[in-house]
């Protein structure tokens, strides 16, 4: 089944696909970020493949990485009932499209995103904290951030210095 | 005369809200024109701490995400590690698994349509349900110690053995639900003011359905006829014999009916495995990996050295990156684990799914009565926990 996505994904896309793999029975493309909406959007309309379903999209910090971010997309086909995962790698404060136009769900899921990992979505509508409160500073799950530095600050805590534990 | 509109904000703590969610309306007398919802005053940072632990330290956590759906979190955990181990459970525990996550499955729908009947004004339900529901929760004291945090899957099979009295509790089940499900459509079916409060409320069509990611039986609600469990069997769902409930209207009349359908093959299903539990092991045999039983750690020097390494060191998954997903009782449950050869995950995610349908709100609200964001909200099936994680 993902043999057909394989095959239609490398001839259309064929010079934005850095790297294709199949690991535990899983297709992953990492792509060029300036090709993440062309591709969801062939994904999700090309007859026969379908992704309809935008499952998820979410993040990896890999702090050594010269591009530090993996921006990462699961799509579901209900016809062919397969996942396909793509992903972009993205340095810090670089952005990526947003898929806001072709999902509805990437709002919140972009959200999700950038109030974590501080990854901004142009073209996103309405790009604002979404688990954490406006005022948090700093961004929890990139792997970076000090596990012992307390926000909001008072004053038993203000002097601490935050501690790095890798 | 006074045209401006006028903001109501709903919640956090209200008690149809069904936990800590916010709604901020903007309301033209009694219409909705607006509907903002905001989440994250339960965020934990599950995903955080995720980070931190060995891979079986992470079971726990899951089963406070969704809290009334306790085994599913569980399995969908256990299955995305197992497929980064290239472990299989054996098969008396993916029978075990396949019967509780679909008691697990009763729980939360039982206590959805107790609380979803609370909100829009039938109170009794609330009372007859919590009856119910004390049975399966009785079920999770016998096999976990635990009445809702169970923790009772784990990495290759489950924490032990089912007790011995599990299965006249379980056939107590199977012999009383039925009739109990007759009472509650007695109660609601043809009642003229539930069947006000919900058909034709909340509609959201197929199209606009799946262009909001929404999954789980309010999908099948809206007449996309799928679920996990038939499309990418796991656990052995494949030999099961059930059906999957569909409507058209994708009102919340619509997702009453689905939920309750399908707690009814939710019966089925704890039927057959109950019937043809296998005999044999409950945790698969991998030395390294999956903890050996406690009787042979007791008994065997081999067996208590990989007890003793996998407790305070844990395993070591091979490096790459799984998604697993399961139908839980709210919808599509996945987990993305991403492993780089530690014996901690290097990145866990959880695929929400309340999450995704909450965020959808506002395309079953807008146009309509203040009320009936009520009835919409009750009929979505949030749990919270797991909207914030």
């Amino acid at each position: 089944m993902s043999n057909v996505t394989r095959e239609r994904v490398t001839a259309q896309f064929g010079d934005k696909i850095f790297a294709t793999t199949e690991h535990f029975g899983e297709l992953a493309f990492v792509v060029d970020k300036s090709a993440i909406v062309a591709l969801a959007r062939f994904l999700r309309d090309d007859a026969a493949l379908r992704y309809v379903h935008l499952s998820d999209i979410t993040a990896t910090d890999w702090l050594e990485r010269e591009k530090r971010f993996e921006v990462i997309y699961h799509l579901y086909s209900y016809d062919l009932t397969e996942y396909v995962r793509f992903k972009a790698h993205v340095a810090d404060k670089e952005s990526v499209p947003t898929l806001t136009g072709e999902w509805d769900t990437a709002n919140w899921l972009e959200r999700e995103v950038f109030d974590l990992f501080g990854i901004f979505f142009d073209g996103h509508p309405d790009l604002r904290r979404i688990m954490l409160w406006d005022e948090f500073e700093g961004h929890p799950l990139r792997k970076d951030y000090p596990l012992t530095y307390e926000t909001p600050q008072f004053t038993y805590n203000k002097d601490l210095p935050p501690e790095v534990i890798k | 005369m006074r045209t401006e509109t006028m903001t109501v904000n709903l919640g956090p703590q209200h008690p149809a809200t069904h936990g800590v969610l916010r709604v901020v309306l903007e309301l033209d007398g009694e219409v909705v024109i607006k509907c903002t919802p905001e989440v994250g005053y339960l965020h934990t940072g599950i995903e955080k701490t995720a980070e931190a632990k060995l891979y079986y330290k992470v079971i726990p956590m899951t089963d406070r995400m969704d809290y009334l759906a306790p085994m599913s979190n569980n399995l969908g955990y256990c299955l995305a590690v197992e497929k980064l181990l290239g472990v299989e459970a054996p098969p008396k525990a993916q029978w075990a698994r396949v019967l509780l996550t679909e008691i697990t499955r009763l729980n939360s729908h039982l206590v959805w349509l107790g609380t979803h009947a609370l909100d829009i004004g039938a109170m009794s339900m609330l009372l007859y349900v919590f009856r119910e529901r004390e049975d399966l929760l009785t079920i999770y004291e016998a096999v976990s110690g635990q009445r809702m945090m169970s923790t009772y899957f784990r990495i290759g099979g489950l924490t032990e053995d089912l007790p011995s009295d599990f299965e006249p509790m379980v056939r107590k089940i199977l012999r009383t639900f039925p009739a109990r499900f007759d009472e509650y459509e007695n109660i609601l079916t043809n009642n003229r003011i539930w069947r006000n409060r919900t058909i034709g409320v909340g509609v959201i069509n197929k199209e606009e359905a799946i262009k909001s990611g929404i999954t789980g039986p309010m999908l099948r609600a809206a007449g996309v006829k799928h679920d996990l469990r038939k499309a990418r069997p796991y656990s052995s769902y494949d030999k099961f014999d059930f059906d999957i409930p569909t409507q058209e209207a994708s009102d919340c009349f619509a997702r009453y009916q689905v939920r309750l359908e399908e707690m009814r093959q939710s019966l089925r299903i704890i039927q057959q495995a109950m019937d043809g539990m296998p005999e044999g092991r409950y945790l698969a045999r991998v030395p390294g990996v999956v903890r050996p039983t406690k009787e042979e750690a007791l008994c065997q020097m081999e067996a208590m050295i990989y007890h003793f390494k996998l407790v305070t060191e844990g395993f070591h998954p091979p490096k790459g990156e799984v998604f697993v997903t399961i139908e839980s009782p709210k919808g599509e449950l996945g987990y993305y684990i991403v492993s780089d050869g530690g014996t901690m995950p290097y990145r866990m995610r959880v695929r929400p799914p309340s999450f995704v349908n909450i965020s959808a709100l506002s395309k079953l609200v807008v146009g309509r009565l203040l009320a009936d964001v009520i009835a919409c909200i009750g009929s979505v099936d949030i749990v919270l926990g797991e909207v914030d994680r």
